[in-house]
Formats: structure tokens, sequence, C-alpha cells
């Protein structure tokens, strides 16, 4: 038996999808037995729906106000106190993940492993390092946790139907005072979530303003698609930083990811290797996106994408 | 504030482009070019902004490398900061003995801020930050996209998955730089014969006396699954059909 402690991430309210992913990623440990922690400041409805996940034993759910903000400082010492006899302890590879899991691991006095793309043994996985110009096999040595943040666009989220214990924890460790959350500033909107979507549509540097990324909102509507963009988009004001897609951005892997006036750089690329079909439309027939799209349309974005739009129709 | 400490790593410039070994031993690093890994040279344009604006006294860099680290610290001193210190090591170490040496550089210079990239582009870990905040027992503030200082604490704005958070943290803290922090400087010529007067310290990585840790093995590199290029349409009417023929619409 392999006892894998998964850290849920949600955002006060429900659970994250990417915990359905991370716990496909956990499955696959030969003899996983899987307990997934939810910290929140109320608990139960996230904690019930971790409760349906396939592959999931117990859900162990703490409930504080100091969970407020979902804060590495706060968070990382109970996850300390309840690592105790897990050999595994897994949390996704967001920002939530990202900024929480190298905490653990160094209060643990060990090492990390970042972006998990395969379980290839008990101890043996593989990961993109370099942009993704490199993958590299490691190995935990024996006698210590695995710690590790889950690339969740390499796994397909497990089905929903378990009904899985949950167990109220109290685990009384310190709650530092010396970091405070005091807001969030989250771009609320009606369109499917970019991590999840099942299409994308994402607009570059070309589109030249914010006024112009309507351009891709009416496509994307017209495609029910969410939406995303380069750094370069998003450096120039275009549209809001979580909309960045790449090595620095978010990483998808969605059914059709359309990019358009993207010129694709291996900082871009990485974060949409996954995707099922990659259509470019780019006026410059050289653009590196080309090597890697499987439709391609030479051609200016500001004739092409308002035809297809209406060709959609 | 009295001193901002930054970490500067050196790393495979980001307009390489990175190949795999032939025999699966590692990336060709021979006769690349080598910068500061992107997001350092982003917090210590931070950390000059601060200094320049009369919120710190002085800015101290610090890398872990081999010697050839000296250049990227040259650099970094031609910027602006007043000193470096290079942990030297052939080896470069695992994240968590990287985050306890510069644990070490922190208790002997005291700093009240630490500003680091939020990940090295090379093995892409972001994890020395979080680590060495971790040690430090103080607090961190990641993926900092805006920095604000009031008294003895900092408001951090954050880059995160939803879009900003905000968070205040006392002092001292560990801060990593995400990209739109700020844009960085170019170096001027003058600043680069002046850099060269700036003292730059040595310290052996095994002088730290930093405790052994389990690393993690590196068993064998290899390129990523290659996506094929696919075919090309001529217009709308071709997109929408090929859309069609893999059932996507
Ligand atoms: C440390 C680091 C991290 C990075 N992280 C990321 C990341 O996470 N995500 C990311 O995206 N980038 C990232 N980058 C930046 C990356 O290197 C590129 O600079 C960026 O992706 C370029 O964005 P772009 O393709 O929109 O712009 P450009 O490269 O300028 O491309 C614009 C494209 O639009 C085409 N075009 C122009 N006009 C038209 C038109 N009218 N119709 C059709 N096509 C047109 C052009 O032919 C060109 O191909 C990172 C860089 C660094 C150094």
């Amino acid at each position: 038996m392999a006892k894998v402690l998964l850290i849920a991430e949600h955002d006060g309210t429900s659970l994250n999808p990417n915990t359905a992913k991370c716990i496909a990623c956990a499955a696959q440990i030969p003899g996983a037995e899987i307990d997934v922690a939810v910290f929140a400041e109320t608990a139960g409805d996230i904690a019930a729906e971790a409760a349906t996940l396939d592959s999931v034993a117990r859900v162990l759910s703490s409930e504080g106000e100091a969970y407020r903000g979902a804060l590495a400082a706060v968070l990382a010492p109970q996850i300390v106190k309840l690592a105790d006899g897990y050999e595994y302890i897994f949390g996704p590879s967001t920002t939530f993940g990202k900024d929480l899991m190298p905490r653990v691991a160094a209060l643990l006095g060990v090492n990390q492993i970042s972006d998990l793309m395969s379980v290839e043994g008990e101890r043996t996985f593989k990961r993109p390092i370099y942009a993704g110009s490199a993958v590299v096999t490691v190995e935990v040595p024996g006698g210590v946790p695995v710690i590790a943040t889950v690339r969740t666009a390499s796994f397909r989220a497990v089905a929903g139907g378990n009904s899985a214990p949950v167990e109220a924890l109290d685990l009384a460790a310190e709650m530092p005072d010396h970091t405070r959350f005091i807001a969030s500033e989250t771009g609320k909107s009606d369109r499917p979530d970019l991590q999840s979507a099942s299409r994308v549509v994402a607009g570059g540097r070309a589109l030249g303003s914010e006024e112009n990324f309507d351009l891709i909102y009416k496509l994307a509507d017209r495609l029910e698609a969410g939406i995303g963009a380069s750094r370069a988009a998003v450096d120039a004001g275009y549209v809001p930083n979580e909309m960045q897609i790449g090595q620095t951005g978010r990483i998808i892997a969605p059914d059709l990811y359309i990019a358009i006036g993207i010129s694709g750089a291996i900082q871009h690329l990485t974060g949409i290797k996954d995707a099922g079909t990659i259509v470019a439309i780019n006026k410059d027939e050289e653009a590196p996106i080309f090597e890697v799209a499987d439709i391609g349309l030479v051609g200016d974005l500001f004739s092409v994408v308002p035809e297809l739009t209406e060709a959609l129709n | 504030m009295e001193k901002i400490l930054v970490g500067l790593k050196r790393v495979v410039d980001y307009n390489v482009r990175v190949r795999v070994k032939g025999d699966g031993s590692g990336v060709e690093t021979e006769g690349v070019k080598m910068s500061i890994n992107p997001f350092d040279e982003i917090a210590l344009e931070e950390a000059l902004r601060i200094k320049e604006r009369g919120e710190a006294n002085e800015v101290v860099i610090v890398s872990i490398g081999s010697g050839d680290a000296q250049q990227q610290l040259r650099t970094g001193l031609a910027m602006g900061a007043d000193r470096a210190i290079l942990v030297e090591t052939a080896e470069a170490p695992d994240p968590l003995s990287g985050a306890r040496a510069l644990l070490e550089i922190v208790k002997r210079e005291n700093p009240e801020l630490v500003i680091l990239g939020k990940q090295a582009i090379d093995d892409d870990n972001s994890q020395t930050g979080q680590m060495l905040a971790a040690l430090w027992d103080r607090p961190q503030a990641t993926f900092a996209s805006k920095l604000e200082f009031d008294g003895n604490s900092a408001r951090v704005t954050r880059e995160v998955d939803a879009g900003l958070d905000i968070i205040e943290v006392d002092l001292p803290a560990v801060v990593t730089a995400d990209l739109r922090l700020n844009e960085p400087r170019y170096v001027k010529l003058p600043d680069i014969m002046k850099a060269k007067k700036k003292p730059l310290d040595q310290v052996p990585l095994a002088e730290l006396s930093v405790p052994d840790s389990p690393a993690i093995a590196e068993k064998n590199f290899e390129p990523p699954a290659a996506r094929e290029r696919g075919i090309m349409v001529d217009d709308v009417a071709g997109l929408v059909s090929a859309l069609k023929d893999k059932g996507l619409l």
C-alpha cells in the first residue's frame, strides 16, 4: 500500500477541476491509497465534492478563518502536521500548488518534483524542463516522502460517483500571522474556464489593442470556447494576466486550440502541446506556430477571423 | 530598509533552442549563450528601483554556481547592484541545498528583503524562494507583479491563475518576481567599466556547511514527444471543412 496525501485546490466554495486530475495521477502509483485534504474557511461543500471522486479513500477536512486566501505560510505547517505516515504528498502544479508545495517540502527537509507529467514507477517520474524542450526522468531516493506538484494537463480527471468518508481534522498547528491575505481581484466571467474548457481561442500581439481583442471574444462565443493569450498580448494590456498561456502562464489541454496572431515561441508552445487539435491563423507562413499546428491558415486575422465567426453562424 | 538580497542564476539564454544530448545524459550547454535568468533580472531591477526611491540603502546580489557565474554577477553589478557574492560549486545544488545555502548567506547579511525570480528557466522548478522562506521561517510572496512598502511590512500583488491576489507580509520576507513586476534596464558601457571595481566575494559552498539533502536523481533526458506538422488550408471554407473532418464542429 502506498499512502498518498493530496492537497485539494478550491476557490472557497467549490473544488478546482485540477484536483480530479491530480487524483488521476496519484491513482497511477502502484497500490495508491489516496486521502484528499481540504483546508477551507467553510469546508463542507468542497469536501463533499471531493468525496464523490473516484479513487479517493478518505477526505480529510480542516476548517478555519485563517485559511482564507490559501496562504502557503498558513497551510504548510498544517500539512506538515498531517504528513506523518504518507509516502506521497501531491498538489496541483497551479499557482496554488507551486506556492505551497515547496514550502511543505522544505519544512520536511526533502526536495520536491515540479510539474510531474508521468508516473514511471513507485518512485520514478517524468517532468519537463527548459520550457518543455526536454523531458527528464527523475527518481526519488528511498526513505523520504515523494513531494510533487502535478502537471494536471498531462492527466484526465477521474470520474465522480464515489462516496468516500469525510473526516474532520484537528491539527492545532501554529497559524503564523506574519502573512495576511488582503483581497483577490479575479476576472469573473461567464465564459468557460480556460483551464478546463474543451475549446480555447487565443490571441497574440497581432491583435494590436484591447478593442481589437473583441474579434477573439466573438469567435470564442460562437464556439463556446475559453479565451487565452500570449504573453505579449498580456504585457501590452490587451487582456488580464490570468489569460496567459505558456511556460509562465496556464498549461492547458483543450480538444481544440486556435492560435490567432501568435508566433509560436517555445515559451508559449509549452502551454498547449497537449491540445488535441491546434489551429493556427497567422499572416507569416514562416511563423513557428505552423510547425506544430494540425491545421494552418496563412492570412490576415482582421479579415479571416470575422469571416470564420460568420461562417460558424 | 538597510539591505536587499537578490539571487541571480546563470542559465541558458531564453533564445537558445535547447537540445538534448544524444546519449541522454543532459542538455547541450557547450558553446551555448548563457545569461542571467530573466526572472532574476526582474528581481534585481525591482531591488534597484526600491533603492533609487530611497527605500533601501544597499542591494547585494548572490549566485550559487561555478566560477563562470561571475559574468552574470558582473552584469548585475553593472545594472547597479552594490556588491556580489558567488557561492562557488562545480555541481549545481539541488533546490533544497540551494535554499539552505541562501539561508546561510541570509544569516550573514541580515537583509530585510530577499527577492528571487519566480522560477529559473532551465529546470523550471519554481521552488527556491518558497523553500528559503520556509527554512528562514519568514513570509513568502511568490509571483509578485507589484510591491509596495509601508513601514515594516510590504503589500504584494501576486499573479495567480484566477487573476490577482493581494497579500501583506511582515519584513523580513522573501518575494519572488513575476514577468510583469517591471522591465529591466539595459546595461550601459560606462557602468560595465564601473562594475569591474565593485566587490565580488567568493565563498566555496562547502564553507557554508549546508547539510546533505536527499537529492532527486536525474536518470535520463529525452526530447519531448514531437507534434507532427499538419495540413495547410487556403481559406476559411477550407478551415471549416477541416474542422468538420476532425469532428470538431
Ligand atoms: C522568461 C520568459 C517567459 C515567457 N513566458 C511566456 C508565456 O508563458 N507565454 C507566452 O505566450 N510567452 C511567453 N514568453 C514570451 C515569448 O518568448 C514570446 O515573446 C511571446 O509568446 C510572443 O507573443 P506573440 O506570439 O503574441 O507575439 P509575436 O511573437 O510578436 O507574434 C505575433 C505574430 O502575429 C503575426 N501577425 C501580425 N499581424 C498579423 C495579422 N494581421 N494577421 C495574422 N497574423 C499576424 C505575426 O506574423 C507574428 O507571428 C516568455 C518569455 C520569456 C523570456
